[in-house]
């Protein structure tokens, strides 16, 4: 393959559908501006989609069978990167429970008695009752989390 | 403090790795986490039911003084959110 026919659009949209997708979770979501509305990724793959359809063009272009059919896989392959993260962020994300009877701000929460990190018991009156810096805490944020399953 | 299904061992490794020092607790059968209303069923491994992301400000008379229920799962409360509803506590 000579380097003039080389479609680098193509494969240059592909390998950035690529690298997108896995930047959101290597760098982006350090950052709150772009992890909770995740538009850095949406511009990159903006100009991976762009390099995409210039790549697929080009590869129509061609009088060869063979770049048309490699073109038509690789545009395929990029357009399901970009379609999966778009699916997990937009609608996977938000397929959650409606929690209508989660407590509600002056009701008081159900109590607990869990184990924690160490094997030890620890009820929310304890956790009330620990003293942080020598005097009894004000209050106790409960973090609900989905694990590292 | 944080709560979800993991073990005691896997919530210590998250510590260790991490450097939280606040307080994780093991609700392998999300037991709590039902009476809480907080579960997202079927959603772990194996089909176990695991918790959704919440956060909630309890006073010290266990009262609810702030919640946050996210509807997307990659977006969760931010500390400064936090640090500012924390003054809800006298």
């Amino acid at each position: 393959m000579s380097l003039r026919r080389f479609n680098w659009p193509l494969w240059l949209g592909f390998l950035l559908s690529i690298v997108t997708f896995f930047s959101y979770f290597a760098v982006f979501i350090w950052y709150p501006v772009t992890r909770d509305f995740p538009w850095a990724n949406l511009l990159l793959f903006l100009v991976a989609a762009v390099l995409l359809i210039l790549g697929l063009r080009r590869a129509f272009a061609s009088d060869r069978r063979s770049s048309k059919i490699l073109g038509a896989i690789v545009t395929t392959l990029g357009a399901l990167v970009i379609g999966f993260f778009l699916f997990a962020f937009f609608v996977g994300g938000r397929a959650l429970p409606a929690s209508k009877g989660a407590p509600l701000v002056g009701q008081k929460v159900p109590g607990f008695k869990l184990n924690d990190s160490n094997g030890q018991a620890v009820s929310l009156e304890d956790l009330l009752a620990k003293p942080i810096n020598n005097s009894p805490p004000k209050g106790v944020l409960l973090i609900f989390y989905r694990g590292y399953w | 403090m944080a709560i979800s299904v993991d073990s005691p061992e896997t919530s210590r490794n998250l510590m260790q790795q991490q450097g939280y020092t606040f307080t994780f607790l093991s609700d392998p059968n999300a037991d709590a986490i039902r009476r809480f209303d907080l579960v997202h069923a079927g959603q772990g491994e194996g089909g176990h039911d695991i918790a959704r992301p919440a956060e909630l400000l309890v006073d010290s008379t266990g009262t609810v003084r702030w919640v946050h229920l996210t509807e997307n799962y990659w977006v969760r409360a931010r500390p400064e959110q936090v640090l500012e509803v924390s003054k809800l506590l006298k």
